[in-house]
């Protein structure tokens, strides 16, 4: 945002200081006010938003830098030792402290570990689903015609595939399953949701005043779609995706626990769940920690989400 | 080679001859757009416009089943320095040629000749220019400013589009003397337009107009969405400012009594046709046309003693689909005069024959065939 | 064309309003919306009086309070963020604002109908006219469906719809904007109520159109002899149909006067800028009179008169103390009857 003490430099124009006194002085108190600090103005005072942003940058740190939170490995298996050891509570975030899984593994190392590709999931397939599916939205929405219905359609089809089960036909066709394949085809199919949103809010922007006054002043169609209706788009898209993020981390998990998204040696939470499904009788913590994991991040990112939607959203204010 | 061609029927039989300009490069073209005209020559000169939206039927396959007749063969001139008044009820046309005249619909047929060029045929250069010369104020203050840019983007992208106007480092300054000039404090350049009220955000939209200083403004229903104590404020300002930058105005209203107040000439359209066109006086005190006079009738004026001798003319019914406009004379259903001759006979825009002769100030051009000159406004 | 059956319906005679007070009596009544920015005072101490045949036109800028106030009225106030900090509405000799909410439902259709601005958005879109016009006799009278219909038909008459047993099973869209606007009104009218408030019934219309719609409520309200609150920002509409105007400004009401009175001799230095800065349809004027300066914000209304710092003869009493609605009277003395100004100077704005 322009600085407002910019305001006060010496370049004021001459024009200005000896002008006669301003009729029009009017009611505009404060600081100029944008929608984005706006927002911002109500994030800062929501609890949910407080409470899901510290856990997610917790998430985000443990994802980054997992070695800060243990010494642990999460590959460093010793069958014989610590075979299904359970937790031993009192030692906080020591490689013990939730016990090992069925492969002597520590829990909380894999726990740890495990940040890495959820979060690096929601957050690529996020990103790639809004760039693809804002891209789509506003060329059919802004263009119209033939080209709004071929996309329309294309998108529809896209939109009747079931996520997972489309995940899965994808996924098996591969022999190598790493995690940017798991992004690829998670993207592949998210795209539809935002392109709806997009196409939707963009079709009522363009028909708004100031982008028929920016024609008229000549602008070229990339500078509409940037400066105009780009954004005014966004925040609906914005909304979508933030909800969305929390969703294709339970796709991962999902996919993971199924057996067709990611394999060993990377290290998931859906993976161990998997694992676990085996020990579940006599050690049914192996199962309970990363599933508890995974509705605690699932559930960070809903919260933000949500609490994103309520600051964005023009009908709450 | 551009040369006007005389339509068989012509609606308009009374308008100046256009001296087209014949471009033959686009740089050409531009010199000619950007070269002055003096005052009281005309400026914009619009011949036979029309302009059809299809109605169509289908999802893929779309079969045109129709046409809303939005705007259908109007001629008029602007001169340099005037205000044309346009007024009309809602779906008269008149937002349709505001969009014309800025080159933001493309016409159906017709020309609209801007220092006789046809701008509905220019592309490329030559149309930027045109696009400079020729701004627009919109109606409503609250949609016609970018809710995401400040005051002095929304001004300033003016200049990024036609850099030539004014170098980059001039710009912001230039922002700041255009807000001081339409009376706003030149430090809101860094607020947003939520963050003023009806009437300034108006002034901001004026800025914009006047920041290519164009030679024309089209303004759709400039004040039609500000309160009555700023309406008045703005149509102050405009006024000021056509004399200060010598700006033709085309002044697009259904508020007769601002039209009135703010216009040279005033022309009234029907249901995509030109009913009547004149100077304020031919058509406030000596109206011909009947449509003119049940519209001038229906004006509440705010003074009950004026009121009293006023005769008033009700209209019954409504306006007519423009996708199904009556033949004949348009107004015809709705008119007391109407006879057998209005239905099959559509009246052409001249001077009524019986007045032809006359020096009268009823002696203007009214689309009649029984046009016959009664003043409504002032008290008998 | 159609004209009333004067005989088909003949309005009850009304006993309850036989002389002793008002229709409708609001006193000191302040309202106000808590937002971000601050407390907006929407409404400060309003307090006006409609009879029954009498017609009251509130007249005023947006955020004068105008509509806030009609809404109070109605019980149609969005309550959070609104709030009624004072006052009481009477309606017949009752405070509205200290009756139940079911006792609220049953006066609101029933003694008090509300038209709007916009005839298209108070419709609903996928329900037939006729339906939405039958379904007032079904809930409220519990009649069958076929005399409802034959009502909705006979309302649709009387607001002068052509052909209105054939329009009855058409969609609002089908309607243009001046029948939407009749059917708005056939709909207010269907339960007979005492008082219609009607917020800018003409403001969307077409001025052909709009004096249609004008002379017919005139003409309705006199059959029907119901009093009649008229919310509008137009000068002109208001001088053809009302018998008594409140001009609002700021949440309060600035002056009362009967209709010719006001336009003659103002009493109110906001009135007469008003007056001077719309443009005359009968002469070309030169430069327009402009009351400088904008409405305030209603979260920081000038301390004394809200209208002072706007206002050509404002002296230092002004920006300190807030002139109360003091009654006018003649330079002799001699009372005017239903006139009042809230100015400091009232006298020499009518009589200087």
């Amino acid at each position: 945002m322009p600085d407002t003490t910019a305001l006060k430099s010496t370049d004021a124009p001459a024009a200005a200081v000896d002008a006669p006194p301003v009729t029009d002085s009017g009611p505009a108190p404060g600081k100029p006010r944008s929608l984005w600090s706006d927002a911002w103005h109500d994030l800062r005072r929501n609890p949910l938003f407080l409470i899901s942003m510290v856990l997610i940058l917790l998430l985000v740190v443990m994802a980054i830098f997992p070695s800060l939170f243990t010494s642990a490995s999460p590959r460093d298996a010793d069958l014989a030792k610590h075979y299904l050891q359970h937790p031993n509570w009192g030692h906080f975030f020591a490689p013990d402290w939730l016990g090992y899984d069925g492969q002597g593994r520590s829990i909380y190392a894999r726990l740890i570990y495990g940040a890495r590709a959820s979060i690096m999931v929601g957050v690529v397939v996020t990103i790639a689903v809004t760039v693809l599916g804002l891209i789509i939205g506003m060329i059919a929405g802004y263009f119209g015609g033939w080209i709004d219905t071929i996309l329309s359609r294309v998108t529809d089809i896209f939109f009747g595939v079931p996520f997972i089960v489309g995940a899965m036909v994808i996924l098996t066709s591969f022999e190598q399953r790493s995690v940017w394949v798991v992004i690829l085809s998670l993207s592949f199919l998210g795209w539809t949701q935002i392109a709806r949103v997009a196409r939707g809010s963009v079709i009522t922007i363009k028909q708004a005043d100031y982008v028929v006054a920016a024609k008229a002043l000549g602008a070229s169609t990339t500078r509409i779609l940037t400066r105009h209706i780009l954004p005014n788009a966004i925040a609906p898209v914005i909304v979508v995706a933030t909800i969305a993020l929390g969703g294709y981390i339970a796709a991962e998990a999902t996919l993971s626990f199924l057996g067709i998204g990611l394999a060993e040696p990377t290290v998931s939470w859906g993976i161990d769940v998997s694992a676990a499904s085996a020990q579940l009788r006599n050690a049914p913590y192996v199962l309970i920690i990363p599933s508890v994991m995974v509705s605690i991040t699932v559930l960070s990112f809903l919260m933000f989400g949500d609490a994103v939607r309520n600051a964005l959203d023009p009908k709450m204010r | 080679m551009a040369e006007l061609k005389k339509e068989p029927v012509d609606a308009t039989p009374n308008v100046s001859d256009v001296e087209t300009v014949d471009a033959a490069t686009e740089a050409e073209a531009v010199a000619a757009i950007d070269a002055p005209v003096s005052q009281g020559e005309p400026i914009l000169q619009v011949r036979n416009l029309v302009k059809h939206f299809p109605l169509t039927q289908g999802i893929l396959f779309k079969k045109q089943i129709g046409a809303v007749k939005a705007v259908d063969g109007i001629s008029f001139d602007l001169y340099a320095g005037e205000t044309l008044g346009i007024v009309g009820e809602s779906g008269c046309g008149k937002s349709t040629v505001a969009k014309l005249l800025m080159t933001l619909e493309r016409a159906t047929a017709g020309e609209v000749f801007y220092k006789g060029q046809d701008i509905t045929k220019l592309s490329g250069r030559a149309l930027k220019a045109v696009r400079r010369n020729i701004q627009m104020v919109f109606q409503d203050p609250y949609t016609s400013l970018n809710p995401r840019m400040t005051v002095g983007d929304i001004i300033g992208e003016t200049f990024e589009i036609h850099p030539e106007v004014a170098p980059k480092g001039d710009r912001r300054r230039r922002v700041q003397e255009l807000l001081d000039v339409v009376g706003l404090n030149p430090e809101y350049i860094n607020r947003y337009p939520h963050q003023f009220s009806g009437g300034q955000r108006q002034r901001i939209g004026i800025a914009r107009g006047l920041a290519l200083n164009p030679e024309i403004i089209i303004c759709d229903e400039p004040v039609s969405a500000l309160d009555v104590s700023v309406q008045a404020q703005v149509i102050n300002l405009m006024e000021k400012l056509q004399d200060e930058f010598n700006l033709s105005y085309v002044f697009i209203a259904h508020d007769l009594s601002i039209v009135r107040h703010i216009s040279d000439r005033v022309g009234v359209m029907y249901l995509g046709k030109m009913a009547e066109i004149g100077t304020d006086t031919q058509i406030y005190d000596h109206p011909t046309h009947p449509y003119t006079q049940a519209l001038l009738s229906a004006v509440p004026v705010p003074d009950p003693t004026a009121r009293e001798g006023r005769e008033r003319i009700i209209l019954t019914g409504d306006v007519p689909s423009p996708a199904n406009p009556p033949s004949g004379c348009r107004f015809r259903t709705r008119c007391w005069k109407a006879e057998e001759r209005c239905a099959t006979e559509e009246p052409l825009l001249a001077i009524p024959e019986r007045f032809v002769a006359g020096r009268t100030p009823a002696a203007h051009e009214s689309a009649c065939h029984f046009a016959e000159e009664k003043d409504v406004v002032n008290a008998a | 064309m159609t004209t009333i059956d004067k005989t088909a319906h003949v309005p009850a005679p009304r006993e309850s309003v036989s002389g002793d007070g008002p229709l409708l009596d609001v006193r000191d009544l302040h309202v106000e919306f808590h937002t971000r920015d601050g407390v907006a005072k929407a409404v400060n101490g309003v307090n006006y009086t409609v009879s029954a045949g009498e017609t009251l036109a509130v007249l005023g800028e947006s955020g004068s309070g105008k509509s806030v106030t009609a809404q109070t009225i109605m019980g149609i106030l969005d309550m959070p963020p609104g709030k009624i900090t004072q006052g009481e509405i009477l309606f017949r000799g009752q405070d509205m604002l200290k009756m139940s909410n079911e006792e609220r439902r049953k006066i609101r259709g029933r003694k008090i109908a509300m038209i709007f601005q916009d005839a298209l958005s108070s419709l609903n879109p996928v329900l037939t006219v006729g339906y939405q016009l039958g379904e007032m006799f079904r809930v409220h009278q519990g009649l069958s469906r076929k005399d409802a219909k034959a009502k909705a038909i006979e309302l649709m008459d009387q607001v002068k719809i052509p052909a209105a047993a054939a329009r009855i099973s058409d969609y609002p869209h089908q309607f243009s904007g001046g029948m939407r606007q009749r059917i708005m009104i056939a709909m207010a009218l269907a339960l007979e109520p005492d008082l219609i408030i009607a917020d800018e019934p003409t403001t969307a219309l077409d001025v052909t159109v709009q004096a249609q719609v004008m002379d017919l409520l005139a003409e309705l309200q006199r059959e029907y002899n119901m009093g009649l609150i008229l919310i509008t920002h137009d000068l002109g509409v208001v001088a053809d149909v009302a018998d008594k105007i409140a001009v609002m400004y700021a949440g309060r009401i600035v002056e009362t006067a009967p209709v010719g009175e006001l336009y003659s001799r103002p009493a109110h230095p906001y009135t007469r800028g008003l007056l001077d800065s719309i443009p005359r349809l009968d002469q070309k004027g030169q430069e327009l009179y402009a009351i400088k300066g904008l409405p305030p914000n209603l979260t920081r209304i000038p301390a004394g008169c809200a209208f002072s710092p706007r206002c050509p003869k404002a002296q230092d009493i002004c920006r300190t103390e807030v002139p109360p609605l003091a009654p006018v009277t003649e330079p002799d003395g001699a009372e005017l009857v239903g006139r009042g100004s809230a100015c400091h100077f009232w006298k020499e704005t009518i009589h200087g």
